[in-house]
């Protein structure tokens, strides 16, 4: 239940620490359960998933083309009317299978804050400045070798009210599909050295800290461009796919 | 267990509560033509472990068509009339969600027919999967159903409402929690 004054950030970074020194290695995933993150408490469910082999239709991803994405929706720094405040970015990576496989013309969505951590979002009170020229989402298709690319601005980190002075460290949000609908992945992109990272309980979620590491991009100045934006790379690796490298090329 | 030559995969995090403006789309919702021949809507609420309906869920279902085939065709975000078996619908302020689509049918003799489910929720840290299965006697056979204890079957079964729709209530946690699901290789 929620406390009736705010948790410090102390006592969040305690819990924190406990739970991680009672954590097993080698806990790759994303704990549901993870009281720190207070929004969670009620929201995990308390019951083991049921292990199950997936039928035809979770075999099948959704299939996204050319009809659905328009290739400027790569560009959050396109607006009719001027361009954003920031750090001009440019973001890139692939999209594997855990076989290392990539995935091929699949949809990637992305959603962030501006630069100052203001969301476009009407519930966001943060009382930093909304950019008129930023809306912050953007979509696009990966290609043969699995690649997705978005030009953008870096997102500045904000406050939340998870507990008092909690500050969100600068994410991306991505959301992205296999070429199974079991390997559904919804994920935030965060950025080298953030001095936020040990207090945020959304990201240390992950107890183990290699794992926390692969949602950190790395710094790519063969990406950045000459007197135009800086460049970061962030490879995705979505969970094995079930179907046989036969099966899948009949569906290709 | 992981395989040999198998890269972990990278670790979700939560959805958040600003994802309206990104993820949710008009035609997300509306697989099929509201009032065409052959459609039903598929309602209901999501709820948490206080009992209390959760404003700011995801949900994306995915679905054979009412002949059992599964679509493998573009677009699901731009429909332009297409059936792609693919939807999603946000919550609204009392944890409703509704889409417009068809009924699948089995995708093979004797099968149960369901849909795919995925669920994201600020405060759930990573997606979860269930099915919602179309009730009928072909439940009866399904292995994972009858692998369930009876009292929790029934939070994986659609109720018939009174429009010949289907109603579907998922619990994210306490009394009734629905049942999810991991899949071969999801455990990292």
């Amino acid at each position: 239940m929620w406390p009736m004054t705010p948790a410090t950030q102390r006592s969040i970074s305690d819990e924190i620490a406990q739970l991680h020194a009672a954590a097993e290695p080698g806990e790759t995933r994303t704990r549901l359960d993870f009281a720190p993150y207070r929004s969670s408490t009620l929201r995990h469910p308390t019951k083991q998933p049921l292990a199950v082999d997936p039928e035809e239709v979770e075999l099948a991803a959704p299939v996204f083309g050319q009809s659905d994405v328009d290739p400027i929706e790569a560009d959050l720094t396109l607006h009719p009317q001027g361009e954003p405040i920031g750090e001009r970015m440019v973001v890139t990576g692939r999209v594997l299978d855990a076989d290392g496989r990539p995935v091929r013309g699949q949809l990637v969505e992305i959603w962030q804050a501006n630069a100052a951590g203001r969301y476009v979002h009407k519930r966001d009170q943060h009382p930093a400045p909304l950019d008129p020229h930023f809306h912050g989402a953007g979509r696009c298709l990966t290609d043969d070798e699995g690649r997705y690319r978005f030009t953008t601005v870096k997102p500045g980190p904000y406050p939340w009210r998870n507990h008092d002075n909690a500050w969100r460290p600068a994410h991306i949000h991505f959301s992205l599909f296999g070429r199974e609908f079991t390997q559904r992945l919804v994920t935030q992109m965060y950025f080298p050295g953030d001095p936020l990272f040990p207090l945020d309980p959304i990201f240390q979620s992950i107890t183990d800290e290699q794992a926390r590491r692969r949602l950190i991009a790395t710094y790519d100045h063969d990406v950045t461009t000459h007197e135009w934006a800086t460049g970061y790379s962030w490879d995705i690796v979505l969970t094995g796919s079930h179907a046989t490298p036969m099966e899948e090329d009949d569906h290709a | 267990m992981r395989e040999q030559g198998r890269s972990t995969p990278t670790p979700g995090q939560t959805v958040g509560p600003f994802f309206h403006y990104a993820l949710p789309y008009d035609d997300g919702p509306r697989l099929a033509p509201p009032g065409a021949a052959g459609t039903i809507r598929l309602h209901g609420t999501v709820y948490d472990g206080a009992g209390a309906p959760v404003p700011d869920a995801l949900l994306e279902i995915r679905q054979a068509d009412a002949a059992g085939r599964i679509p493998r065709t573009e677009g699901s975000l731009r429909r332009d009339g297409r059936f792609t078996g693919w939807g999603r619908a946000a919550t609204d302020a009392a944890g409703r969600y509704a889409f417009t689509t068809v009924e699948p049918a089995p995708t093979r003799d004797g099968a149960a027919a369901y849909f795919a489910v995925t669920v994201f929720a600020r405060g759930l840290l990573d997606r979860v999967f269930t099915r919602i299965y179309i009730p009928g006697p072909a439940l009866d056979g399904d292995p994972l159903l009858t692998a369930l204890p009876e009292e929790r079957r029934g939070t994986l079964v659609a109720m018939r409402d009174s429009n010949g729709g289907l109603r579907h209530d998922i619990r994210l946690q306490g009394d009734g929690e629905t049942v999810f699901l991991t899949f071969p290789g999801h455990d990292g």
